[in-house]
């Protein structure tokens, strides 16, 4: 866990000096808040026993200490407040930032291992809470015990062994909060995880409302949510019990070593005084006492004290431990090292689009018995046209996901241009190998914007000449603002045959050796499909083309074609070929030109 | 298309009016004993507190007299006194004690209950809301409802406002002590206590203004992180992991300038106010020693005029100073429970805007019934499930029931709509669905499609013209039997955090085993659940991330054929679905509605072209109707779309 504390605190950074710099003035502002009580309670002393004799220049120096006092307490307060300020908005901003990086550097299988919304939360949520209890830390950590050890050691100067009370309170005290956090914090990890739990079952709610009303749901997700809350609430009413004592076992401590000075203190005054004299303005003062009033009084002021510092010491505990766990969510990202990585001496240039598959198997899970590839062989020269075709899950995109190495194999080899791809610089590699993913997204930002994510330094001719190639220039010259046309987040504000077709531009500005259409125009019709492939062929001679598809019009023309199934190539040939001899090709083609051949 | 969500966090930062008396209304209302014990016992403890801190100085004189006592008259002191002060010490401490323990205890207990209550009462609410409202507002901020909102609500239910009621009494007690010692004194507090809540004012809402903003900020982020992570692969395809960490630092950098402001504000205010404090209090002294200086000058009167006999002005002074401090620090209390009060504020009031919601209206009285066929083909009404259904109308006048056969004829009879009354997404469309029949329609994204299935399903209603269900107006059918009577099956699939089998069983609660067997063979998923991991047991979360869209597809159609409602609705059920699969799925859902009336929803032209009568929607109208050879006779659009030369978007 230490490591884990420390590897985050590694982020702190350019903030490390106020990091630092808050504790010291936390000393500042401890020691002002111990100190100025009693420079107080000697002020009143002083005023006592002044009496009618009061005089400013005696009491002058008690005045302007404690205004000094205050103003170094305030000016402490104020810096520290600051400092801490800084140092913990910082961190968290550091975490943020490092925890984007990290993402950015995940490879797919990363990506996989970690749910969407479970990100999410750790970058928000999580970093929040440790952000508070950073803060908490570098302000409290140093003051509370240190406070604790002032005011015992005030105790001790002004009471003697009267302190010894305090320091008799203080293991019972610890004890009883300790036990208050051992009985509550299992309580409390375990109805958060449950409070996980019911918001997600809201989140499908909201987003399942139709299917909710549609099978008339409502009363039975309502019971299931009430069930829930319930069983949260029982849950959180007994930690709650618990806590409930916090309060009352701290005002007992305070009362009881009240008490117990108050007794004790005035049974040594009573005991060992010597003799008692009245002084001419009429106020009496008690001679050769042990202990005297005024240091019985401020003994009551610094047993407040003790116990407040405890209280404060409790409350960290209990922060701290509730942000544990996000500190561990968020070094476990921090800490997930990238599966795929650049080779040490990475080559930096692609010969040329051939691609070959040597006895690959391969497997999303290491744990998993079934493979996902099966004994892949395959040879692409460069520059030829290839098709994939199969049905749901005979998988074609993680065939065409290993080229490109978003995922690595285990067993066999992948040659880009006569080379391991394990041989490549990454960026190198994936900006020779355009890949259309299947779920594909455009970002919030301009069509222009979004398209230059194909190459930054386009000039305007080559976005128009792409978007010509991939269909799309007609649509976006349409729109009033063209390629300024602002793209709303998820991309919702075009069509899905628009956004398919945008995306192939943005791939193909990339001039990329080899061009991967993974079920990229599923919703662009037959039409402007053959025109785009005929762009493909026409433009892009050179470049190898390997087209995922759910139509056979799409990839009739491929000078291969490759049928999968259930994870294994059933066979590779062209149109006619398999058309005369593959089972699984003919089906499909039946189906799509039987009943018309369109979809 | 429906229309677009409300943007996302910042639509009302700021509490309404009325949010905190009808926050303790609501508290009152559920937990009358318990707040009312509550508040009695925060009366105790604040009294606790300021009578036993008074008592403690009394030790002094008593000390002096006892001693005072035994060296005058030479006798073993006397300590009676003492313990008669220690006695009531120990009775006050006990009370004080008690009525803690019995505060927090309740207070816990009863924020808790309450904050179940709220909980519930808004999720019971919101599954009656109209779908319009999930249409409109973001999801995001429905959610933040059920989690910021409510914590906020927590933090200020148990600890604000409590907090706030204590520290006020004590304030007014305390007030009253001073008003009854020193009126001059008392004003000079005043006067501290108005630069300390115009600090408060000041950088307390300063800070809380800042927070405010801070959250904005943080959903800034959050939408960029998501976005971010949904696109992480195609990032990762284009090498643009250097500029999206550019981007991402920009807005993160934002967040934490206002999160640094907002802190730094939050964090200083308690020192300034104790020191404030700590000024104060010399201040006082300093005017106090002035008293005692110029007796003759100045005279020390209280509040009801009475002039300080001077024995006691020292006395007075000295327990007046102690006042002040315990005055000024509980003013610091309060002053640091400013910034929750302004979130739990704003809190509180998007819970009561999510309470307020209208709820969906429903005056449909028809309802649904199973029947049993008697042997000369009458029906009687059973309860038993036979999958054969009338509709139960109950007359207004005469009181008399009278059955109508559901069959599934379905009519659509000039019928205008749009979402806004500004804009018309249908006009003038009528469908003739009539029993057994599959009718489809095929159009462009935008074109209305969805819109008339939510139209039959009542998620929205009718601007003008007529529905009829087996010719009775759709409105006069209770929403949920109308519901019930139609299966859906949406292009979004949602599912359920659960086993396989307990999504396919959302269909109908009471399927057996073997039904839900049936059905997954029904929907061609029969195959591939087998296959997963723990087969119908497997575990869903997360909306079914772990499978694919078109395993998601299937368990949804085995879902609605679980339901076997006579009447079906497929909303691009398929379209993630490969051309083969979706074959089979068909012949599964044909044999299943066999005779029943199928509404069939989809871009791909492969999937709706063996129904009985296709529709061609373009701009929300009906532009061409007709069977699959009909339409291709025509050589219209439809004829277009089929030959290629025309785009579906």
């Amino acid at each position: 866990m230490f490591k884990k504390i420390k590897l985050i605190l590694a982020s702190v950074r350019e903030y490390k000096k106020y990091a630092i710099l808050t504790p010291i003035f936390m000393v500042g502002e401890a020691a002002m808040e111990c100190a100025i009580p009693y420079v107080m309670s000697l002020f009143l002393d002083k005023i006592d026993k002044m009496g009618w004799n009061i005089n400013f220049v005696d009491l002058l120096p008690y005045i302007i200490s404690l205004i000094l006092m205050a103003m170094f307490s305030l000016t402490c307060g104020i810096l520290g407040g600051r400092t801490a300020a800084i140092a913990s908005t910082g961190l968290a901003k550091n975490l943020r930032s490092d925890m984007y990086k990290k993402l950015q550097s995940f490879s797919f299988e990363n990506i996989d291992k970690f749910s969407n919304s479970s990100l999410v939360t750790r970058m928000t949520t999580d970093i929040t809470n440790t952000q508070q209890s950073f803060a908490m830390c570098i302000r409290i950590v140093v003051r509370a015990p240190l406070m604790l050890i002032f005011s015992v050691i005030m105790a001790f100067i002004s009471g003697g062994n009267m302190a010894w009370i305090f320091v008799g309170i203080i293991p019972f005290v610890a004890f009883g909060l300790i036990m208050i956090i051992r009985l509550a914090m299992p309580i409390f990890k375990r109805v958060f995880k449950r409070y996980d739990a019911l918001n997600e079952s809201v989140q499908e709610n909201v987003s399942g409302i139709r299917v909710v009303k549609s099978y008339v749901r409502e009363e039975f997700e309502q019971k299931k949510f009430n069930a829930a809350s319930d069983k949260i609430s029982k849950e959180f009413i007994s930690a709650e019990k618990i806590l409930a004592f916090n309060n009352p076992i701290m005002n007992f401590a305070i009362h009881l070593s009240n008490i117990l000075v108050c007794s004790i203190g005035a049974k040594i005054i009573i005991d060992t005084a010597s003799d008692i004299i009245e002084k001419p303005d009429g106020t009496t003062s008690i001679l050769g006492a042990d202990l005297t009033l005024p240091a019985l009084s401020s003994l009551l002021t610094y047993g407040v004290q003790v116990l407040m510092s405890l209280m404060m010491i409790s409350m960290i505990i209990v922060m701290l431990t509730m942000s544990i766990e996000s500190v561990r969510r968020i070094s476990e990202v921090l800490e997930e090292e990238s599966t795929i990585k650049n080779p040490k001496n990475p080559v930096f240039e692609v010969n040329d689009g051939s691609v070959i598959f040597n006895n690959v198997n391969f497997k999303y899970k290491e744990g998993s018995e079934k493979y996902t590839l099966e004994n892949i062989n395959l040879k692409i020269k460069s520059g030829e046209f290839i098709g994939i075709i199969g049905s749901t899950g005979s998988g074609k995109t993680s065939l065409v996901n290993l080229i490109s190495r978003l995922y690595d194999i285990k067993e066999g080899e992948i040659l880009v241009g006569g080379l391991n791809v394990k041989e490549y610089d990454l960026d190198t590699l994936r900006n020779n190998v355009a890949v259309v993913l299947q779920k594909n997204v455009l970002f919030s930002g301009t069509i222009e914007e979004n398209l230059r994510w194909g190459d930054l330094n386009a000039s305007m001719e080559e976005i128009i000449n792409a978007s010509k190639v991939a269909q799309a220039d007609e649509f976006v010259s349409s729109f009033p603002k063209g390629y300024d046309t602002y793209i709303e987040q998820g991309g919702t504000n075009v069509s899905g045959g628009q956004k398919q077709r945008l995306c192939i531009a943005r791939a193909l500005l990339k001039k990329p050796k080899i061009l991967i259409l993974d079920d990229s125009t599923s919703a662009v019709d037959t039409k402007t499909d053959k025109l785009i492939n005929i762009g493909l062929k026409s433009q892009m001679p050179e470049t190898t083309k390997i087209v995922i598809a759910q139509r056979i019009s799409s990839i009739e023309e491929a000078d291969q074609i490759i049928v999968m199934d259930d994870g294994h190539i059933d066979q590779i040939g062209t149109h006619e070929e398999l058309l005369k001899t593959n089972k699984i090709y003919q089906e499909v083609y039946t189906t799509q030109t039987k009943n018309g051949g369109n979809e | 298309m429906p229309p677009m969500r409300m943007p996302k966090n910042g639509s009302h930062a700021k509490a309404k009016k009325g949010t905190l008396p009808r926050l303790l209304k609501m508290l009152f209302k559920n937990y009358k004993w318990q707040m009312l014990l509550a508040l009695i016992c925060i009366v105790l403890v604040a009294g606790s507190n300021i009578t036993s801190s008074l008592f403690v100085k009394n030790i002094s004189s008593i000390v002096t007299n006892i001693v005072s006592d035994k060296f005058t008259y030479n006798q073993e002191a006397n300590f009676w006194p003492l313990i008669q002060l220690l006695i009531i010490m120990g009775a006050i401490y006990l009370v004080g004690l008690i009525a803690s323990f019995i505060y927090n205890y309740t207070m816990g207990i009863t924020t808790q209950k309450f904050l179940n209550t709220i909980r519930k009462e808004m999720f019971g609410h919101m599954e009656t809301l109209p779908i319009k409202y999930f249409d409109t507002h973001a999801h995001g901020d429905i959610m933040s409802i059920y989690t910021n909102d409510t914590d906020t609500i927590r933090q200020l239910v148990s600890q604000s406002l409590p907090s706030l009621f204590q520290t006020s009494i004590t304030i007014v007690a305390l007030l009253i002590i001073m008003l009854l010692n020193s009126l001059w004194l008392t004003f000079v507090v005043l006067l501290g206590t108005v630069v300390m809540v115009l600090c408060t004012k000041n950088i307390g809402g300063k800070s809380a203004k800042f927070f405010v903003k801070q959250q904005k900020a943080l959903g800034k982020v959050e939408g960029s992180i998501e976005e971010s992570i949904n696109g992480l692969k195609v990032i990762k395809v284009f090498c643009h992991e250097e500029k999206s960490i550019e981007d991402f630092n920009k807005i993160n950098d934002h967040l934490c300038e206002v999160a640094t402001v907002g802190n730094i504000n939050g964090n200083i205010l308690g020192p300034i106010i104790g020191n404030i404090g700590n000024i104060l209090y010399v201040l006082i002294a300093v005017i106090g020693g002035l008293f005692i200086m110029f007796p003759n000058t100045l005279h020390n009167i209280n509040i009801i005029g009475q002039e300080t006999n001077i024995d006691e002005l020292i006395g007075i002074i000295l327990m007046f100073l102690m006042i002040a401090r315990m005055f000024s620090n509980n003013i610091n209390q309060f002053s640091q429970q400013v910034t929750f009060i302004v979130m739990g504020m704003a809190g509180a009031s998007r819970i009561f805007d999510l309470l307020d919601e209208k709820s969906e209206v429903d005056d449909g009285y028809v309802t649904l019934v199973n029947i049993k066929y008697n042997e000369d083909g009458s029906f009687t009404e059973t309860n038993e499930r036979t999958r054969f259904y009338a509709w139960k109308h109950p007359h207004k006048d005469g009181g008399n029931i009278t059955y109508t056969e559901l069959k599934g004829d379905i009519i659509l009879d000039q019928v205008d709509f749009g979402y806004v009354p500004e804009k018309i997404v249908l006009t003038d469309v009528s469908i003739y669905a009539h029993p057994g029949q599959k009718i489809a329609f095929v159009g462009a994204t935008g074109a209305g499609k969805t819109t008339i299935t939510n139209l039959i399903n009542r998620f929205y209603d009718i601007a003008d013209g007529k529905i009829r269900y087996d010719g009775i107006n759709i409105n006069k059918i209770k929403k949920d039997d109308l519901r019930r009577s139609l299966g859906i099956v949406l292009q979004d699939t949602n599912l359920f955090t659960g086993t396989v089998m307990d999504n396919i069983r959302y269909g109908r609660l009471d399927a057996t085993d073997e039904e839900v067997y049936e059905a997954a063979k029904i929907a061609n998923a029969y195959d591939f659940i087998t296959r997963l991991p723990q087969g119908f047991n497997t575990m869903l979360s997360g909306d079914g991330a772990n499978l694919s869209q078109g395993q998601r597809q299937l368990l949804s159609i085995a879902r609605a054929a679980v339901a076997d409602a006579p009447v079906m609705i497929l909303d691009e059920a398929t379209s993630s679905i490969d051309t083969r699969t979706e074959k089979l799925v068909q012949q599964g859902t044909d044999k299943l509605m066999e005779g029943r009336t199928v509404f069939v929803i989809a871009h791909r032209l492969s999937t709706v072209m063996n129904s009985d009568a296709i529709m061609v929607l373009e701009h929300g109208k009906i532009i061409e109707r007709g069977s699959h050879e009909d339409l291709i006779k025509q050589k219209g659009k439809y004829y277009q779309l089929y030959t290629g030369a025309f785009e579906l978007e």
